[in-house]
């Protein structure tokens, strides 16, 4: 984008920070041409890019399926979901080049392991049952996650986060649609939905990130309007929503100290194993190796696509550009369409 | 604007544009005014001015589109740069949605005592 060169003399650090804090101060939003710190900048980066990541790798675990779901009625909704993650995808990465950066930039470090994505989806979807808790606890924590961040103080991310909420909700609902089914349906139907919630609980738990007092950043990021509740606070509004929502399901949570607290009307819940959480973070996960090799084979694998498009974009420029030399005029959008 | 299907429009413009005497306005191209109005908002189109250049079409988009402190934020774009949608294509252009309900969450049953899904 160009910019009008200010004609205004040139303005020093600390009056620009005084005037991003007050704006933060006022709940304002920042927008991508205002001043703002470096840390400020890289904080929004890291968080944007990691969220971006997470869109994309999530298609893994859900497009795992798509063969194999149950009905074409399922098979279309699963379509359209895997369909919407890489529209999030797309969202967040624009979000993010409003900050400085290259959408490809980010997919480098992606793949080279010097970004992360969300570590849940280091965990394999074992049956169709998988599909339906990914839904409603994955898509359900994330929703928790995600609806403060739409009054984030940057603007961008802000705005991306109202559609992705919007679109979020679809992918609860159907999750708990596919549970609430095969809950009701045969035995065997339901202890496989038994069996996906046992296993996707307690990962779904550690989506929130570690206990606040081990969550460093937070505060910082509290302060910038960038983050609005804390992890522990996030955590503790996702168990209370969900618990009842179990209960409708006919389906238990693998946490026996799991109860509701009559004096402070929480449910208090059991040790988090958070080893298991550093050690999925930390690349030891079931699936850590298989979604980023899969994720380079995609790109790999869909180069010549872009590459034709690229191709094809070039040649139209070009006879443009020989017509308009011919006729001595400016492209006329007509025979732009004749061009072959 | 480009047209995607017709460009009858714009090559009406291109003719005019020949007959007309260099510097005078009408020789300014057509630039569209997207105004942002407040921080937080996405820019919204607002109108559309001639200017001979980007610089006075930005002046001149302030002085009609944010008299009243309609804006915080402007942006200019030649209209030539944008390229559209044709009215004559909407249905099929956009008819794959049409039968895809089950990407709203009302097309799903959930039990009345479900709350917060």
């Amino acid at each position: 984008m160009t910019t009008l060169a200010e004609e205004s003399g040139p303005v020093d650090d600390a009056e620009l920070l005084v005037e991003f804090e007050r704006m933060i101060a006022d709940e304002s939003r920042i927008e991508p041409r205002d001043w703002m710190p470096d840390a400020y900048r890289r904080t929004l980066v890291r968080q944007i890019a990691q969220h971006a990541h997470s869109e994309i790798i999530g298609m893994q675990p859900e497009g795992n399926w798509i063969t194999r779901a149950p009905s074409l009625r399922r098979k279309a909704i699963l379509i359209a979901k895997v369909q919407d993650e890489a529209g999030h995808g797309l969202y967040l990465y624009s979000a993010a080049e409003t900050l400085g950066v290259d959408r490809s930039e980010l997919l480098e470090l992606l793949d080279g392991g010097r970004q992360k994505y969300s570590s849940i989806f280091n965990y394999p979807t074992l049956t169709w049952a998988d599909v339906g808790a990914v839904g409603w606890l994955v898509d359900g924590a994330a929703i928790t996650n995600q609806v403060p961040i739409t009054r984030c103080s940057y603007g961008p991310y802000a705005r991306a986060m109202v559609r992705i909420c919007k679109e979020e909700s679809f992918h609860q609902r159907q999750g708990f649609e596919i549970l609430h089914t095969l809950s009701h349906g045969t035995p065997e139907q339901h202890a496989m939905a038994q069996d996906a919630v046992d296993r996707w609980w307690w990962p779904a738990l550690m989506m929130f990130g570690p206990p606040d007092a081990q969550s460093p950043n937070s505060a910082q990021s509290m302060a910038w309007g960038i983050k609005r509740f804390s992890n522990d606070e996030l955590r503790q509004r996702f168990v209370d929503m969900t618990v009842p929502q179990a209960q409708v399901l006919g389906l238990t949570l693998p946490d026996a100290a799991l109860q509701l607290d009559d004096e402070s009307g929480h449910y208090t819940y059991g040790p988090i194993d958070w080893d298991e959480f550093y050690r999925v973070v930390a690349g030891a996960g079931p699936c850590n190796a298989e979604r980023i090799t899969h994720h380079r084979r995609a790109r790999a694998d869909g180069a010549w696509v872009r590459e034709a498009a690229a191709a094809y974009a070039a040649k139209h420029a070009d006879n443009i550009h020989r017509i308009s030399q011919l006729t001595g005029d400016a492209p006329d959008p007509v025979a732009m369409e004749a061009a072959p | 604007m480009t047209d995607l299907e017709d460009a009858g429009g714009v090559k009406g413009a291109t003719a005019s544009r020949a007959a007309a005497p260099s510097s005078t306005p009408h020789d300014w191209p057509l630039w569209e005014v997207f105004v942002r109005g407040r921080r937080g908002l996405d820019h919204t189109h607002v109108g559309s001015l001639h200017a001979p250049d980007a610089q006075l079409a930005l002046r001149n988009a302030r002085d009609v589109y944010t008299r009243r402190q309609e804006g915080v934020s402007i942006w200019v774009v030649r209209a030539s740069d944008i390229t559209a949608t044709s009215p004559q294509e909407r249905d099929p252009f956009f008819d794959p949605a049409a039968d895809k309900v089950y990407r709203h969450p009302t097309f799903y049953t959930v039990p009345a005592e479900a709350k917060h899904l």
